[in-house]
């Protein structure tokens, strides 16, 4: 059976920098899998390469057994993987409604269908309430949501989510996860670049560690979290071998 | 609602009869610019890109469907699709060359404005085209080819054109077109990663503009039935084009109507006021005056200001 | 094709690039610096002519030696639309800059229209009399003089931004504002600066081809998008791109000229801006990345 996604060899660099080298991972269908790592481990490069936005020196993407290697974004989606930003890119002279709205008329070209789909999925992440304000007056946590509207109005079976809980209290926190979690169980799969530990170890089922661009650890999260090499990366030396969990 | 604008158009189809030749000129003006601000708004507003050079459009349907006439004795009615088929094949050049290699905001103006300097400099190097004096229609009246007697026709012509591109304009607004084309402005990488093909749309933009506007020309030519390619392929006419939509409001539907009723007949006044040696150009000063006083205090338009005034009226 | 005609364009060309070079360096800073493209840029060349033509007329002043007014008070005139107009729209979208500008291009342009008039005019000096001879070649002593000072003036900024304290903040402010602004520049008053030096520069240039060339109110747009032709093709915000950028469309305008056809000749300078915006944006000489 061909893996949901496959990361093969994947490199990547800019300049002098080699902000991805030779990376390999698999994400299997219905996964929750966390991409972790410290800063400029090359993460959110990873997601630019899968979603299309920038194109690979070397090494192969596969999704669902096709390569989309050289794909422009656009067309990355249509085929069913949807993205959002690490720093929030909300259309902001439109109104909330309005920026969902661009995402459902993917599947939807009829503008009234496409509507009604924006306002269920509008009610899924809970801003109804807010549809007709422009989107340049919500808080950030709203801002999130209405990221993860939009890309989830494009019916993916693939989610790439960059950092969406960056910035949120923990209520908000714990509303996303159950959110992802939900999302998840209605059969998309997600993989998720995430800082906030506690999130990323409650919801993800697979973990994957960057560091330099190349991939360290891989695994379930208990496994990880206590893996040398991690500790090393985050943490530096001296603290391997200090956490008894 | 929708009465008020009926009511609106039936006046200006029954305003003919009660105005005098020279009203009825800035009328035709009026409608005429309202049109050209309409088709540049759906690259320029709607789309986001700036033109700066859309008087290549106009100029290349004007110079086609005189030349047809004079030389092929092709009635100025059919001459118009050509003249538009044409403008639209170099808007899809210049669409191609700027959106395939990613030119944005100053750098896709410039290309737009090379295009123009270019289409300029070539007609008025070619005798076909009557070179830098310039291509003269001589007058007949005859409505086969594509003149009349009055100017009343001509302002009906007017009228529907602006009615036509207010129309289209209208019905993109609510179709996919429009939301996608809101998106691209807004934020283009944004869109791409929700599926809008940006390239797509925005050529789709810029060939339908361009064919509107060369559509435009042919009126152009045989209402004032005489071209100079300084003028038709300049950057003024460029400006002049722009400045409208921009003061009303780009990227709303009634921008474009709003801002040339407004500035049409200050130039035309000014025009007739200060048409004495000394004062011509008064009316671009004001021109100029406007266009900062509308980036520094109402960098959307007039019409979006006036709305959201509306919008501050308390409810009874 | 006779080479003395050739050489003949070559040289001609060159000095004339002294002058494209000036106009073009004073674009690429006020760029480099404020990051707003100047579409009022060739206005203010043309009221620098207009100046010195005002100069010689009243005060019997040569335009080679009014052209140091002529700076001075484009200087102002630029600091003072950095200052009260510019200033306010740092943060607006590329299109708002551009129409913004366009506005003050059109008031200069109209301005200079009813003070003077649409008809062309040129200023007296006694140089435009004399030639000198360079072996077969021959060279207006107005366009080689014009071509020295050109050259002299870009010099003398390149000192100024390389070698003086103030020089050097602009040239932090441009590259880093933010960094500049820690370090306690007063970045808006070395935007004021940069606009009005860049304002100076084309004030210059234009005073300086006044004896030679025929001006009117209508030359400052083409002026301008001369003047943007060559930035780009030189490269944005590189001042060296832009003095060898402005040669290079100098001489290629005057060879084309004499092998197309003298009204031809800005086909060639726009087709080689075509080039340049499809196959190297970032100029010749560019090192920016554009957006």
């Amino acid at each position: 059976m061909a893996a949901f996604l496959e990361v093969e060899g994947l490199s990547k660099h800019f300049g002098g920098l080699q902000a991805v080298k030779d990376l390999s991972f698999t994400v299997t269908e219905g996964e929750i899998v966390a991409l972790i790592g410290p800063n400029g481990a090359g993460k959110t490069t990873a997601f630019a390469l899968i979603s299309g936005f920038l194109h690979p020196d070397a090494g192969q993407i596969r999704f669902r057994g096709r390569s989309i290697v050289g794909r422009a974004p656009h067309q990355v989606c249509a085929l069913g993987i949807a993205r959002t930003f690490q720093i929030v890119r909300p259309f902001p002279g439109l109104t909330v409604l309005q920026n969902v709205l661009v995402g459902a008329l993917l599947r939807h070209p009829d503008v009234p269908t496409a509507t009604a789909r924006a306002e269920a999925v509008l009610d899924e992440v809970g801003l109804t309430a807010k549809r007709a304000q422009p989107a340049s007056g919500l808080t950030l946590a709203e801002r999130k949501r209405l990221e993860l509207a939009r890309a989830l109005a494009t019916e993916p079976t693939f989610l790439l989510l960059d950092e969406v809980m960056a910035g949120l209290n923990a209520t908000e926190t714990e509303r996303f996860v159950e959110l992802i979690r939900t999302i998840n169980r209605g059969g998309i799969t997600v993989l998720l670049i995430e800082h906030v530990m506690r999130a990323v170890m409650t919801v993800s089922r697979r973990v994957v560690v960057l560091n330099g661009g190349q991939l360290i650890a891989a695994g379930p999260p208990a496994q990880v979290a206590n893996d040398p090499a991690v500790i090393e990366a985050y943490l530096g030396e001296e603290y391997v071998g200090a956490a008894e969990d | 609602m929708k009465w008020a604008w009926l009511a609106v158009v039936a006046l200006l189809l029954v305003l003919p009869a009660f105005l005098s030749s020279y009203v009825l000129s800035v009328f035709i003006l009026i409608f005429f610019y309202a049109f050209l601000g309409q088709t540049w708004n759906l690259v320029g507003g709607y789309a986001g890109q700036l033109s700066l050079g859309h008087a290549a459009f106009l100029g290349i349907g004007a110079y086609t469907a005189a030349i047809l006439a004079r030389d092929a004795g092709i009635t100025p009615w059919a001459g118009l699709f050509v003249g538009a088929a044409l403008a639209a094949t170099l808007g899809a050049v210049i669409g191609y060359l700027g959106f395939r290699f990613g030119l944005r905001g100053f750098y896709f103006a410039l290309l737009t404005v090379a295009f123009a300097e270019i289409a300029r400099i070539v007609v008025a190097n070619l005798e076909t085209t009557g070179g830098a004096l310039g291509f003269y229609i001589t007058f007949t009246g005859d409505p086969r080819e594509f003149q009349f007697p009055d100017n009343r026709p001509h302002y009906y012509i007017a009228l529907a054109l602006m009615l036509l591109a207010t129309g289209i304009m209208a019905w993109i607004e609510r179709c996919r077109f429009g939301v996608y084309l809101a998106a691209i402005r807004e934020d283009e990488g944004a869109g791409e990663a929700l599926g809008v093909n940006s390239f797509k749309y925005k050529m789709l933009a810029i060939v339908v503009s361009a064919f509107l506007t060369g559509m435009g020309g042919t009126f152009y030519a045989f209402y004032y039935l005489s071209l100079q390619p300084n003028t038709v392929f300049g950057i003024p006419l460029s400006v002049d084009i722009v400045i409208r939509p921009i003061v009303g409001g780009a990227g709303t539907l009634l921008g474009p109507i709003l801002g040339s009723f407004l500035l049409t007949p200050l130039a035309e006044l000014s025009r007739a006021y200060f048409a004495t040696g000394r004062w011509t150009g008064v009316h671009l000063i004001a021109y100029g005056a406007l266009l900062i006083g509308v980036v520094l205090f109402l960098p959307h338009g007039l019409y979006p200001y006036l709305r959201r005034l509306v919008a501050w009226r308390p409810k009874d | 094709m006779d080479p003395t005609l050739v050489g003949q364009a070559l040289l001609n060309g060159l000095l004339f690039g002294g002058v494209y070079s000036l106009m073009a360096v004073g674009l690429s800073l006020i760029f480099g610096v404020t990051r707003v493209v100047n579409f009022a840029h060739g206005d203010m060349m043309v009221w620098g002519m207009y100046l010195a033509l005002v100069l010689a007329e009243r005060a019997g002043l040569d335009p080679y030696l009014g052209f140091v007014v002529c700076a001075a008070v484009l200087f102002l005139l630029g600091a003072f639309v950095q200052r009260t107009l510019v200033q306010r729209i740092v943060e607006a979208p590329h299109a708002m800059q551009i129409l913004l500008m366009l506005g003050v291009a059109l008031v200069l342009e109209n301005v200079a229209l009813v003070l003077f008039g649409p008809d062309p005019q040129r200023v007296p000096s006694p140089l435009t009399m004399a030639t000198l001879w360079l072996g077969p070649l021959f060279v207006d002593v107005a366009r080689l003089v014009t071509f020295g000072v050109a050259v002299l003036l870009t010099i003398s900024l390149y000192v100024f931004l390389f070698r003086t304290m103030l020089g050097k903040m602009i040239r932090a402010a441009a590259d880093n504002p933010f960094g500049a602004r820690v370090i306690g520049t007063d970045v808006h008053r070395v935007y004021v600066v940069a606009f009005g030096i860049g304002a100076a520069c084309v004030g210059a240039a234009g005073a300086l081809v006044s004896a030679f060339l025929p001006f009117q109110p209508a030359s400052g747009l083409s002026a301008s998008v001369t003047s943007f032709n060559i930035v780009i093709i030189g490269g944005m915000g590189s001042l060296t791109g832009a003095f060898f950028g402005g040669l290079l469309v100098a001489v290629a305008e005057s060879l084309g000229a004499v092998f197309l056809a003298p009204s031809l000749k800005e086909i060639v300078s726009f087709s080689l801006l075509i080039l340049i915006l499809l196959f190297r944006p970032a100029g010749l000489f560019g090192r920016r990345a554009t957006t």
